[in-house]
């Protein structure tokens, strides 16, 4: 390829005039509107579809939705969701999850989870203030995530 | 007491006042620069500490100051330890020349406001300006780092480079002046032509151009820090330098700041001089701290000045640098001189 160089006229070799059409530029966005946000006191809006902590619906009786059929599981590049299943009390399904554990410090939000459960039991909330101390805290049981629905209804986006 | 010791209490007033009025410009521009980048960046900027973020710098200072103090082992450990000393102690030496205000009339005893009323203030100006180098590429020696050594290098031949330029474009006012004395060059910026104030701005536009140009490699700032370029030499000398050594290269880069800036309202932009003021019936104690005042806004204006070109131009590369100080801006010093020269005969 044959690069063409254009052609400098005067004014463009002398630079200056160059240079304060720069200065005036940025002494521009001085004054322009500021796109910060200020973050613990101004919260960010997420936007729908945002991805954030999970929680695992209940039913109209209150139960547990899943029915621990593992898709959510295989589905997980990440391998962060451990379920333990065992013979469901009910008379409506087979199995249900005694023990369902997702490692949210190895997720990475992608969704497949959600996407891969046939009981919509699975879902991604708006919540991603997920901050804590310790290494457990990041380890969410089947407790903390069927409770993530009262505790999304607190906060506020 | 005798007139010694009170001459000596008053310049080490001075002394302490100056000293203290660049670490606290040392501070403000540690903030007006984070700030103004993000202003200029449509961003807010460091603004927690303190209102506007003004403590932002003494967090930063505890914080390096904690740090902890770290010598590599190859490093030739005494050069190391006094490359930042050194560059500290001639960037704060240098403001000793510059006048900050007029002569100020106190208890029946004029008061020069400068530290030192040197007759030859340019050259000493000078002499420690290109003394500071030493700091750098002794620093960029001694740390035993390839990215040191040649930021360490870089930094002496720009410096050189540009040094000729800066010296050669302001030799224009002293053919003006007649006079090596920064008090007799302020002195002879305060007439005026018609209601225009005689700065030498005026009477020397293309110096000013030069010397502008020539003051930011200098105190080696965007477009010309190629020293640093934190993208090719991570950030150069300073690689190795941590807590209060990194600190003390940090005050001197912006005590070079103040001191290049101040040298450019001297030089240019007369000194303490406000225009149109002499009119006015002014207490003559007011008048002195009015100037004062006018000299740090001119100053402080200048500083922004470098910050708002830091964020706006990109890096030279290092020949273009090279090329542009020794194929452009010497030959134009050299005919800003003739320029002068040849005005100056035509109309004594
Ligand atoms: S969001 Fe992705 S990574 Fe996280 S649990 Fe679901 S499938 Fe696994
Ligand atoms: S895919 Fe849905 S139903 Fe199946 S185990 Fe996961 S959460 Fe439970």
């Amino acid at each position: 390829m044959r690069v063409v160089t254009p052609k400098l006229s005067i004014i463009d070799r002398i630079y200056i005039p160059a240079l304060v059409k720069g200065l005036y530029t940025t002494i521009k966005h001085f004054f322009m509107r500021r796109f910060t946000q200020e973050y613990p006191e101004e919260k960010r809006k997420p936007f729908p579809g945002y991805r954030g902590l999970h929680r695992l619906n209940k039913d109209h009786l209150g139960r547990v939705k899943c029915v621990a059929c593992y898709m959510c599981a295989t589905a997980c590049p990440s391998q962060c969701i451990e379920i333990e299943a065992a013979e469901a009390p009910w008379k409506d399904r087979e199995k249900y999850p005694v023990k369902f554990e997702i490692n949210t410090l190895r997720c990475i939000f992608c969704g497949m989870c959600e996407e891969a459960c046939p009981e919509l039991s699975i879902q991604l909330t708006y919540i991603y203030e997920m901050a804590d101390v310790t290494r457990e805290a990041f380890v969410r049981r089947k407790d903390d995530l069927l409770a993530t629905n009262e505790f999304w209804v607190l906060k506020e986006y | 007491m005798s007139p010694f010791w009170i001459d000596l209490i008053i310049i080490l007033i001075k002394v302490i006042v100056v000293m203290g009025a660049l670490l606290g410009g040392v501070m403000m521009m540690a903030i007006v620069e984070r700030r103004g980048a993000g202003f200029l960046q449509e961003r807010l900027g460091p603004n927690r500490v303190g209102p506007w973020g003004f403590f932002q710098p003494i967090a930063d200072g505890i914080k390096l100051f904690f740090k902890e103090e770290f010598i590599p082992a190859q490093a030739h450990k005494l050069l190391y330890l006094a490359a930042p000393a050194f560059f500290v102690f001639i960037a704060f030496a240098t403001f000793a020349v510059i006048p900050f205000g007029d002569k100020l009339e106190l208890f029946g005893r004029t008061i020069q406001l400068q530290i030192a009323d040197v007759n030859i203030g340019i050259l000493y100006i000078f002499a420690f300006a290109s003394l500071g180098v030493y700091g750098i590429v002794i620093a960029g020696w001694a740390s035993n780092n390839k990215f040191s050594l040649m930021g360490g290098l870089r930094s002496a031949a720009q410096m050189i480079s540009y040094e000729v330029a800066l010296g050669l474009s302001i030799i224009g006012i002293l053919m003006v002046v007649h006079s090596l004395r920064l008090n007799d060059i302020i002195v002879a910026q305060t007439h005026y032509w018609g209601y225009l104030p005689r700065w030498n701005i005026f009477v020397q536009p293309l110096g000013f151009l030069i010397f502008l140009i020539a003051t930011f490699a200098e105190v080696n700032r965007i477009p010309f820090d190629l020293c640093e370029a934190e993208q090719e030499l991570v950030v150069g000398y300073q690689v190795e330098y941590g807590s209060m050594k990194f600190v003390m290269y940090y005050m001197g880069e912006y005590v070079n700041l103040v001191t290049f800036s101040a040298l450019i309202v001297v030089l240019f932009f007369g000194g303490w001089h406000i225009p149109w003021i002499e009119g006015l019936a002014i207490h003559p104690l007011l008048l002195a701290l009015l100037q004062v005042g006018a000299f740090v806004v001119k100053v402080f204006a200048f500083l922004w000045f470098f910050v708002w070109v830091r964020w706006t131009f990109p890096r030279f590369r290092y020949d273009q640098l090279m090329r542009f100080g020794w194929l452009v801006l010497l030959p134009l010093a050299i005919f800003n001189i003739f320029a002068t020269g040849v005005v100056m005969v035509l109309i004594p």
